[in-house]
């Protein structure tokens, strides 16, 4: 029991040391922002004044850590130690008040831009797998049932294709015949219940060929146990033997891979929401904040991202070595 | 190796020499533009169409390759060294820098979405060939890390590293000339993979406009521009070209890495 908690607490140590890193990763970044970020906002035409103005309203122009290396009148540079008096520090206490900064062009606070945004990425990545897991249950109960046969074979390539093929080939292609050719569908855009079916197919197509393979080794596995001989000794239909018996066991590890998959299609959304246009928090990221060099847009998207991601995979941990005590020991 | 392996080596064998011998092997200049040539469908003249406007697309793809094998050989080539020099050291010498390398600094870096690292690196760095390829190396280098750890902790329990610490070896000797040799041949495997990952990962970045600026012809660049309706509607021919290029290089490189794993580790052989 000790150890049981012991290993939890550890995942927690772990899991804080990880967000301090990618909070401080994301403070200091803007530091490598070549040239001054006020004039890339603001432009070359910006009088000093306006730029003056800008710094301060974003407190750019407070030391960026708790030390620092400033340039002395005479040349050269020394060291000197600010205290508390830092952007780290601010970044901290804004953060601990659910605050992220407010938006280098607009002025709206990034969080509720984030807010605004999150859902419709959540919605897509939730759709992704479900799709995903419609694809791989079947098409990988039929590559392990018939092991070393040409539909095992024929299935193994797909999959492999389907890993291959980025969602950046994959999207426009649907777009091309979906859209363009039979006009069957919108381009781009979240407006209607069919608005899904291209993002979310284009985002889980990887996931797909992942979980295949996956649950075909599953199934392999899972078909030599004795109590599979037992069930068919039975008499059980060899479809109630596969889809009773043998995939209920056999889904134990492709639950994991779909928790940590999660974080893996929060940050694939990115590509896929530019390609369709859909107004989730990877196009906020790309568009608004990289596209206009709104620096405080890119570290709230960065920190919420990598965030969720950090957390569900912790959480798929725990559960499965809850799950399955045979980790837990090893 | 099996059959997709070799099929993966033959794709990979006609991608180098293309790279290599791209200015004999493009028809055309890669950014000589011409509207009046423009969405032209593949002929003789141009043997896979012509773009928006009006560039040569075979000859864009086969420069486009050689952006894809530098982008794959460096980011390969230093997070392998990087990442053998860290896990090595944190599987030899174990105890704190261990504990400071594989339970803190390998943690971090698993615990990020790869992709979006890069991403908010070159957000701030700013888009450019060579940023591109210093944040592929900075998120790439420790799958080589953790992968070396957990091989060095397996080699330096063998009889022969007893023999050779009592033969009076030092630590140098023993990691570089005994340990390391028999213990890197699962980086065959995980490199390979990393190059489809590297390729991958440049036309990703280069597609979200972080990578390679446009007028260069990075696969990932094509791909973007050939993406809006009307260039879709007229010349389809400019998205299926470059992604077909990237498609074939990723599964060769995947088909490799799969085959040689195989090919190492017979146990694999008849599952």
């Amino acid at each position: 029991m000790s150890r049981t908690v012991f290993g939890f607490l550890r995942r927690i140590g772990l899991l804080i040391l990880v967000v301090w890193s990618v909070v401080s990763l994301v403070t200091i970044l803007i530091e490598l922002v070549p040239g001054d970020p006020a004039v890339a906002v603001l432009g070359d035409q910006a009088t000093p004044e306006q730029l003056a103005q800008f710094r301060a309203k974003h407190r750019l122009d407070r030391p960026a850590f708790f030390f620092g290396f400033p340039s002395e009148e005479g040349g050269g540079r020394r060291f000197r130690w600010y205290g508390l008096d830092n952007r780290y520090d601010d970044y901290w206490v804004a953060l601990l008040h659910a605050d992220l900064g407010t938006s280098f062009r607009t002025d709206e606070p990034v969080v509720n831009l984030i807010f605004e945004r999150y859902p419709a990425t959540i919605e897509l990545a939730v759709a992704a797998m479900i799709i995903a897991i419609c694809i791989a249950i079947p098409l990988g109960v039929a590559a392990g049932k018939n092991r070393g046969t040409w539909i095992d074979n024929a299935l193994s390539v797909v999959a492999l294709v389907g890993i291959s093929l980025p969602s950046f080939v994959i999207g426009p292609m649907l777009v091309y015949i979906f859209a363009v050719k039979l006009g069957w569908l919108a381009p781009s855009g979240r407006f209607d219940v069919s608005d899904f079916i291209l993002p979310s197919f284009t985002l889980g197509a990887a996931l797909s060929a992942i979980l295949t393979r996956m649950v075909r080794s599953s199934v392999i596995e899972e078909l030599n146990e004795g109590y599979v001989r037992t069930a068919r000794a039975k008499g059980l239909s060899e479809r109630k033997v596969v889809y009773k018996h043998v995939l209920k066991n056999g889904l134990i590890p492709v639950v994991t891979v779909l928790g940590l998959q999660l974080g893996v299609l929060l940050a694939g959304a990115i590509i896929t929401e530019k390609i369709f246009g859909w107004p989730g928090i990877g196009l906020l990221l790309v568009e608004d904040g990289i596209g206009k060099r709104d620096y405080a847009i890119v570290q709230g998207c960065v920190l919420t991202i990598s965030t969720t991601y950090i957390i569900a995979n912790t959480l798929t941990d725990m559960i499965y070595r809850w799950l399955d005590p045979r980790i837990r020991v090893s | 190796m099996n059959r997709l392996g070799t099929i993966g080596i033959v794709i990979i064998s006609v991608f180098v020499l293309v790279a290599i011998f791209a200015p004999w092997i493009a028809t055309h200049d890669v950014g000589a533009t011409n509207l009046a040539m423009r969405y032209m469908g593949p002929s003789a003249g141009h043997w896979f169409g012509t773009d928006s406007t009006g560039r040569d697309i075979f000859s864009r793809v086969v420069f486009g390759a050689r952006i894809s094998l530098k982008v794959g050989i460096i980011v390969v080539t230093v997070s392998a060294l990087v990442g053998t020099l860290l896990g090595a050291a944190a599987g030899f010498y174990g105890g704190m820098i261990d504990r400071f390398l594989s339970g803190y600094l390998f943690n971090v870096f698993l615990a990020f979405p790869g992709l979006l690292l890069a991403i908010a690196l070159v957000a701030f760095l700013g888009a450019g060939l060579n940023k591109l390829i210093f944040a592929l190396c900075i998120i790439g280098w420790v799958g080589y890390a953790r992968l070396i750890r957990a091989q060095v902790l397996k080699v330096r329990e063998y009889d022969f590293v007893q023999a050779a610490r009592a033969l009076g070896a030092g630590d140098f000797r023993i990691l570089f000339v005994h340990i390391l040799p028999n213990a890197i041949q699962p980086l065959i495997v995980q490199a390979s993979l990393g190059m489809a990952g590297a390729v991958l990962s440049e036309a990703s970045l280069s597609f979200l406009g972080l990578g390679v600026p446009p007028p260069a012809p990075s696969w990932g660049v094509m791909i973007e521009e050939a993406r809006d309706l009307s260039t879709l509607q007229a010349a389809p021919h400019a998205l299926i070209f470059p992604g077909l290029a990237i498609a074939l290089t990723v599964l060769a490189f995947n088909f490799v890495g799969d085959g040689l794993r195989e090919y190492l580790d017979p146990r694999q052989r008849r599952r």
